[in-house]
């Protein structure tokens, strides 16, 4: 691979970020090269840890100038080879930049820098009272920064939103360098374009954030924690889309088949059932009064959809060991099989259950194994197949199905990725879902504020578009 | 420093060695990061966390990278500790690998000649031989009670060797005499009924330097109705050789232990070193390979038991136990906590104690940096990870500190003697607290006896 970052230029950057923060050497490159998606890896030609704001800006700037790609990065945790560079140059890690700068009470607001991780801001916040929804399964290692720039979901969607329902302001240091404030404290503002929200999701191709100030709301006052366990994964899903058309929105409302039941319950050991065929995990929260009545006619609607029984979790320990296993749902499903390859279809909610027959249809079809899990109260369902890279075979056909499921979700009315982002591995597929007019008006936006292509390329737009779901040759 | 050839050799093992399902297993989810204490403590560094480091070693089967220096630093800086393991859903056996990647370097590696000298006598000529140890042991003992000690710390002799070391040197137990250390049971009678017939496991280090944790241990079985058998013929467990790159002394060792348990006709076979009884634990996979071998581990792995495990499965926490007043606080071994999945019962048997205030303490599952010689070897990760541990152990405001395993429990003395507390705080085994307490209610009743008769 030819060398990015000439002598003189790593002289300027290490000038900027001193010794200790600039890393070349092969072992500290190998392990930025990957993240948590399979099959995806490339190294980057160094690895840049700022400790400010300004810093960002000046490394962003001597990039720009040399075409020095920059791929910003929290945990890599992501599941769309968004953090993979996949065109070298430098990732830019925020590990000096993890503090959280202020608690505002009277506002209800939070501001952190970006390298904060999910669960200590969830913790430190919820000490005063407060609370952060999105609740991405990896909370206890991703970082606000890549939640944002992945617009992650979580458990409490459905009722709560993701994370872009939470983000008030930014600070964002543009691929020119230049530092830019978008949004704020403020519960209204009408000043000029919406670019907090443009940021967000941007899987960190439009510029790095080094700030955010995040809403809070006040705690629910109280929780209560429901499985109901199903002899039939249709009926299960059915009753998901009939909670909701019976007006209630329950803060979460989670779906399990059978497989992965068996693999979340050989980890966490805490007594799932694991002789049905699917459960929902649901949850609600709010005044005690109205969390009673919604927790019981929720119940009388799954048995009336043919559940066989309805558990109450009988204490908060109960509850969270529930949650804290269906969270290690997908990595416990990488113990069936050397690759794991997952999806991230998502269709509205009343199409719920026609997906997940065609997800088991399609898997006959194809001969594969896929286990199925997910935010079904959002529509969205991880198939996922535990196979093995190696078996050329087998992956063709784990590929020809993955691409039915994908149109299959289009037809449905729904997208190719509802929390996971598009990163590189979903770029080929994304004119499908947007059209080209759609992909046009994005890139318009791409080549003003990113105009030599320096953020994180080779993500979300493809430079061709091919259909390629899980084999990259 | 390796040589390219070296380097070219040990690429090859990897390739032949090395488990690429369990490598491939990793699905580079992080869940294991925020509990890896040298993520922590270098700053949060990919390179010196789990998912880094199977990354790396990948990437040397892979041959994306070799096996230089900064891979070699990588996985150097692993305590061992495990706890990377019980938070991994998909189950990744962290540890096996770990153990087979230094394996393969240091068996490759041309140490310089005072290390391939200290690393012979130490592997192969010390820990094997139990009679050795027990001279070895021996002379420590002469030197602390000669009067060579107090000399050596007077004259500043002691200045020679690395701060750490030093430390280390001043918290050292007292080595009994060598006659003592001759005259070991082989069978003890239960007090009372028999309940149970178990075989305990002596340790090397543990039947020397701390015979006396390990007469506590057999008096606490005898107390709980066990017959306690001491085979002779067992021997060091191997684990400082498995863990230091000498699989194959590790295993001849396992093979001589086997031997020496396998006709006993005992229930368990219990353990008071949560480093050594990781290590037994594990005998099946050490020796997986061979055939006439893997049965008769699994059949010896199975009867494994920490004491505190024996402890409460005889109800020894039902009996009064009582000590002093005092705020207590504990510190699981790695190993006991990750490899054997003991971390309730210990607790359970404190909480027992009439006079004993339970406090928790932040991160008590999280290594103190002792990690078999890692504290030696690397001493200023291991003294950064031991002051935070120490920190955590002040807020709780313990007087007493207990420790499983005769490596943390010299950390944390270390530690103690580190953060001046030397004057406030104690470190303890569980077994020798064990004791104190049932010898407390002893004690108690007897004087109560006393007031009332007279
Ligand atoms: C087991 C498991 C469970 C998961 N569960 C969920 C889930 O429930 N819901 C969900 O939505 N996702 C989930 N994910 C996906 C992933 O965890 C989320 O996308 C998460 O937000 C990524 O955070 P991170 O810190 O690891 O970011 P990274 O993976 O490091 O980065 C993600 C993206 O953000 C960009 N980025 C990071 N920091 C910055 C910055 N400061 N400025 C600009 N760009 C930046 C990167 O370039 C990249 O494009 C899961 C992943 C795993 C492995
Ligand atoms: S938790 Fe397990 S699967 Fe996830 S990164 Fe760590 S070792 Fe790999
Ligand atoms: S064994 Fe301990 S130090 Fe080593 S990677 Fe695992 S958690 Fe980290």
């Amino acid at each position: 691979m030819r060398n990015l970052i000439s002598n003189e230029v790593k002289q300027q950057l290490i000038r900027i970020v001193g010794e200790e923060n600039y890393d070349d050497s092969k072992a500290g490159r190998l392990v930025y090269s990957y993240d948590a998606t399979p099959q995806f890896q490339s190294l980057p030609d160094a690895v840049i840890a700022p400790r400010n704001t300004l810093e960002v800006s000046r490394v962003v700037k001597i990039c720009n100038e040399h075409r020095i790609p920059i791929v910003p990065r929290g945990s890599g945790t992501n599941l769309c080879a968004g953090t993979c560079p996949v065109e070298g140059g430098i990732v830019l890690v925020f590990k000096h930049m993890n503090k959280i700068l202020e608690i505002d009470e009277e506002n209800l607001t939070v501001t952190v820098q970006p390298g904060v991780i999910t669960l200590d801001l969830m913790n430190a916040v919820e000490a005063k009272g407060l609370f952060y929804p999105p609740d991405p399964s990896s909370m206890k290692i991703s970082t606000i920064g890549g939640n944002i720039n992945e617009n992650s979901g979580g458990l409490r969607g459905l009722k709560y939103g993701v994370t872009r329902d939470y983000v008030m302001g930014l600070e964002v240091v543009l691929a020119n360098g230049e530092i830019i404030r978008t949004g704020g404290k403020l519960a209204k503002d009408v000043a000029g374009y919406d670019l907090t929200r443009l940021f967000v999701g941007s899987e960190g191709t439009l510029g790095v954030i080094t700030e955010a100030t995040l809403k809070l709301i006040p705690m629910p006052e109280t929780k209560k924690t429901m499985l109901a366990l199903y002899e039939d994964l249709e009926a299960a899903a059915r009753s998901v889309s009939k909670i909701i058309a019976n007006k209630i929105i329950p803060a979460t409302l989670e779906f399990l088949d059978q497989p992965t039941l068996e693999v979340v319950e050989a980890y966490a050991q805490i007594g799932l059932p694991t002789d049905v065929q699917a459960v929902l995990l649901i949850e609600q929260d709010g005044p005690k009064e109205v969390v009673e009545r919604d927790m019981k006619k929720m119940a009388e609607i799954c048995k009336k959809e043919q559940a066989v029984s309805v558990q109450l979790a009988r204490s908060e320990e109960e509850a969270e060991a529930l949650r804290t296993a269906r969270r290690t749902a997908l990595s416990a499903l990488a113990r069936l099989k050397p690759t794991t390859i997952l999806e991230d279809a998502t269709v509205p909610r009343s199409e719920i259950a026609k997906m997940v027959k065609a997800i088991n249809e399609i898997a006959e079809k194809y001969n594969v194994k896929i286990c199925t899990f997910g935010h079904a109260g959002d529509g969205n369902l991880h198939p996922t197949c535990p196979t093995d890279a190696r078996d050329r075979d087998e992956m063709e056909r784990v590929e020809k199905a993955f691409e039915e499921i994908f149109a299959k979700a289009i037809e449905l009315g729904g997208t190719i990725t509802g929390e996971h982002g598009v990163g590189a591995m979903k770029a080929p597929y994304l004119e499908w879902k947007l059209g080209e007019a759609g992909i046009a008006a994005m890139k318009a936006i791409k080549q003003a504020l990113d105009p030599n292509n320096i953020m994180n390329p080779g993500k979300v737009f493809a430079k061709s578009t091919r259909k390629r779901v899980v084999v990259t040759r | 420093m390796t040589t390219e050839k070296e380097r070219e050799i040990i690429q090859k093992q990897f390739q032949e060695r090395m488990d690429e399902d369990e490598l491939m297993n990793c699905m580079r989810c992080g869940f294991c990061l925020p509990t890896c204490p040298t993520y922590i403590e270098s700053g949060f560094q990919e390179s010196h966390s789990p998912r880094g480091r199977i990354a790396l070693m990948k990437a040397v089967v892979d041959r994306l990278i070799e096996p230089d220096e900064d891979v070699e630093r990588s996985l150097n800086m692993c305590l061992g500790c495990r706890a990377c393991e019980p938070v991994c859903p998909s189950g990744v056996r962290y540890g096996h690998l770990l153990e087979e990647a230094r394996d393969i370097i240091q068996q490759h590696k041309k140490h310089s000649f005072l290390v391939r000298v200290v690393r012979k006598l130490v592997f192969h000529e010390l820990f094997p031989y139990p009679e050795r140890m027990r001279m070895a042991m021996g002379l420590i003992g002469f030197y602390q009670r000669s009067g060579l000690q107090s000399f050596a710390r007077k004259t500043g002799l002691l200045n020679i060797l690395p701060s750490s070391l030093r430390q280390m040197e001043k918290v050292l137990p007292n080595v009994p005499p060598l006659k003592e250390m001759k005259e070991r049971p082989h069978h003890l009678a239960p007090e009372g009924p028999v309940k149970r017939r178990v075989a305990f496991f002596t340790g090397c280090l543990m039947d020397t330097m701390f015979m006396a944790t390990n007469d506590a241990t057999m008096r606490l079985l005898q107390l709980a109705g066990c017959e306690v058998i001491i085979p002779p013929a067992q021997t060091c467990c191997g684990a400082l050789h498995g863990h230091g790159g000498e699989k194959q002394k590790a295993k001849e060792l396992a093979k001589r232990n086997i031997e020496a348990f396998e006709r006993l006709e005992v229930d368990d076979i219990v353990t008071n070193a949560g480093g050594c009884g990781a290590f037994l634990m594990e005998y099946d996979h050490l020796l997986k390979d061979e055939a006439e071998w893997s049965e008769r581990a699994k059949a010896f792995v199975a009867k494994i038991k920490d004491i505190s495990e024996v402890l409460v499965e005889l109800d020894f926490q039902q009996k009064r136990l009582k000590a002093p007043p005092q705020i207590v606080t504990y510190q699981d071994s790695c190993h006991l906590r990750n490899v054997m999945k003991t971390s309730a019962a210990p607790r359970k048997l404190l909480r027992a104690i009439e006079g004993v205030e339970f406090r928790e303490m932040k991160d008590a599952d999280r290594c103190c940096g002792s990690a078999g010689i890692y504290n030696i070897v690397e001493p200023e990760m291991s003294m950064q990870i031991l002051d935070y541990k120490m920190e955590m152990a002040k807020q709780t405001k313990a007087a007493t500190i207990v420790t499983a395993n005769p490596g943390c429990l010299l950390q944390v003395k270390l530690g103690i003697e580190r953060a001046g507390l030397a004057d406030r705080v104690r470190a303890v085994h569980l077994v020798d607290f064990l004791l104190e307490a049932a010898k407390g209610i002893q004690a108690s009743e007897q004087e109560e006896h006393i007031r009332k008769t007279s």
